[in-house]
């Protein structure tokens, strides 16, 4: 199960993908493509389109236009709820977790979609803060523990291409390590993820590959063994 | 260590929770012996009611404005069984039961796919149509209703016609009923339907088909709400137009708001308050104020305390007493 021999199965594969939320164009024309066991990232500004990107993957847009190819399916005109059952699990911004429902609960309540996810004991090995609060309500946690939550939750469900969407977000120094440290453990299982990264810190020592995103297109495709070279473009593009 | 203080915590509340229940059952069968059955009866009725309209708005988030439907479907198809056919009574509250739940299966499929108070609106308007379907057609015998439907023989056997026997079947009923919501809210399903009410894009997102669960809670709603319509006939042996107007609906959201919406309890109590208010009040020199009053009520409620009785209660025990 090593990831090297998945290298060139493809995972994602989006062509000429164009979004719209009611009349207004986000998204102009994205093509992108994902291999199995990769780490992605879509770098760009705010309003760049990087997490309307992962919405319309899971169809979680108005409307959208093109080819979203998920392990060989076309998604485009799936309706949003059979989206996961492909093995996609979606990380959102603003993590939704549920208030009513405990930590414990909330691990358990996404559907298993594919065999091979992680038990239980596996997620409180990954995350023993978890554990130790398994049984307060989700959002009377920090922080770090609600993001190590929402994404805990994912992986109980053996989705093996992973969405995460601004994961490192207003959260302490220390916590962002863990998280690090977690998807570079991912990675090693041989998930696939595509992460929409702010902090470019963060995310260029784990990535394999990065796309840079200006006003809803891909302007850039950066592998990480270019990075030195292309550092000013890269700074032209992100810089404040 | 701290597991174990969570678990030991976790067991106490689940203890307490039996016990309450067990408190409750045994008031319940004493109950006959201070109060007057009827009145009690009628009461059980409506707590099922509330309960079950409870389970739409509390647990899944979703404003029914046309739960009277349901509740007279039950009343009509259990008075027309039983008279008509000569039906136990056991089968023809069944029947109804199984009436309201096809009816809450339209309903649903009609009504699912909006929100908030298009929702609302469609289900308003979908019971005024049965309503006036049940002027018209002669089985449910129109301004009249169905009169003197006999109580009969439980299993053809013992006889319901005292008021004892009877209270203690309708007790049964909405001891029955009452365990299915509280099976519901407390099983995986519950916690999937609590968290689209939350959250229903994210619940999309993690691959639930939203609009099958919430159809499953509206059925299941719907019969018992069909359930506790149908006791209701047997209870006073008529069945009328008073149980399919919107004046019930809007009743059975008074109640709910009135005891704790989304609190297991809060239905009871509120339908407790609102049957006793208006038995005693009609008997006195208030009786034509009784809309009045009640609107009053509901008013305070809502402007003082918005989570209910029940609700106000937890609240405060929280803040106090954990």
């Amino acid at each position: 199960m090593s990831s090297d021999m998945k290298k060139d199965i493809e995972q994602l594969r989006i062509a000429d993908l164009h979004a719209f939320y009611g009349e207004s164009h986000i998204l102009h024309g994205i093509d992108m493509k994902v291999n199995r066991g990769e780490l992605v990232t879509l770098l760009g500004r705010n309003g760049s389109g990087r997490s309307t990107t992962l919405k319309s993957i899971m169809n979680m847009v108005g409307k959208r236009t093109g080819s979203i190819m998920v392990n060989g399916n076309e998604t485009v005109g799936m309706p949003a709820h059979q989206i996961p059952h492909l093995g996609v699990g979606f990380c959102p911004e603003e993590r939704g977790i549920f208030a009513s429902l405990n930590v414990e609960e909330n691990l358990m309540l996404p559907p298993t979609v594919r065999s091979g996810g992680m038990t239980l004991d596996e997620i409180y090995e990954m995350f023993p803060n978890l554990y130790e609060r398994r049984m307060s309500p989700g959002t009377r946690l920090s922080g770090g523990e609600q993001q190590m939550l929402a994404m805990a939750r994912i992986l109980r469900t053996g989705a093996n291409l992973l969405l995460l969407d601004e994961i490192t977000e207003g959260l302490a120094p220390v916590i962002v390590q863990t998280l690090g440290e977690v998807l570079l453990k991912l990675k090693d299982k041989g998930l696939t993820i595509v992460l929409v990264e702010q902090n470019f810190r963060f995310a260029a020592p784990l990535a394999d590959r990065h796309y840079l995103m200006e006003h809803g297109s891909i302007v850039e495709e950066i592998a990480s063994n270019e990075l030195e070279e292309k550092m000013d473009l890269l700074n032209t593009y992100l810089g404040v | 260590m701290t597991t174990q203080v969570l678990n030991s915590r976790v067991n106490k509340t689940m203890n307490k929770t039996k016990l309450s229940f067990l408190i409750l059952l045994l008031v319940g069968l004493v109950a006959p012996f201070a109060i007057y059955p009827v009145f009690l009866m009628k009461l059980l009725c409506f707590a099922l009611f509330a309960c079950a309209f409870n389970l739409m708005l509390g647990y899944g988030g979703l404003l029914s404005f046309g739960h009277a439907a349901f509740l007279a479907t039950g009343g009509y198809i259990t008075g027309h069984t039983i008279m008509q056919w000569g039906l136990t009574p056991e089968l023809g509250v069944l029947a109804g039961t199984l009436c309201s739940a096809g009816m809450g299966f339209i309903f649903g499929k009609l009504a699912i796919r909006r929100q908030g108070i298009y929702f609302a609106m469609i289900t308003l308007a979908l019971s005024q149509l049965v309503f006036f379907l049940y002027v018209q057609t002669p089985f449910t015998g129109g301004e009249n209703g169905l009169q003197g439907i006999p109580r009969g023989e439980l299993f053809g056997l013992f006889s319901l016609e005292g008021n004892l026997p009877m209270y203690y079947f309708v007790l049964a009923v909405f001891v029955i009923g009452f365990a299915v919501i509280y099976r519901t809210i407390h099983s995986p399903f519950g916690q999937i339907l609590k968290a689209i009410r939350e959250n229903e894009p994210r619940a999309v997102s993690l691959g639930y088909d939203v609009d099958k669960f919430k159809l499953v809670a509206f059925v299941i709603s719907a019969a018992l709400a069909g359930l506790a319509g149908s006791t209701k006939s047997l209870v006073f042996q008529l069945a009328s137009l008073t149980d399919a107007h919107w004046h019930m609906s809007g009743e059975v959201i008074l109640m709910t708001l009135l005891g704790g919406v989304g609190t297991i309890f809060g239905p009871i109590v509120g339908a407790a308050t609102v049957v006793t208010l208006q038995n005693y009040l009609s008997q006195g020199p208030l009786a034509s104020w009784v809309p009045v009053i009640l609107g009053l009520i509901f008013v305070i409620c809502v402007l003082l305390f918005r989570s209910g009785i029940v609700g106000e209660i937890q609240k405060f025990m929280k803040k106090n007493f954990n």
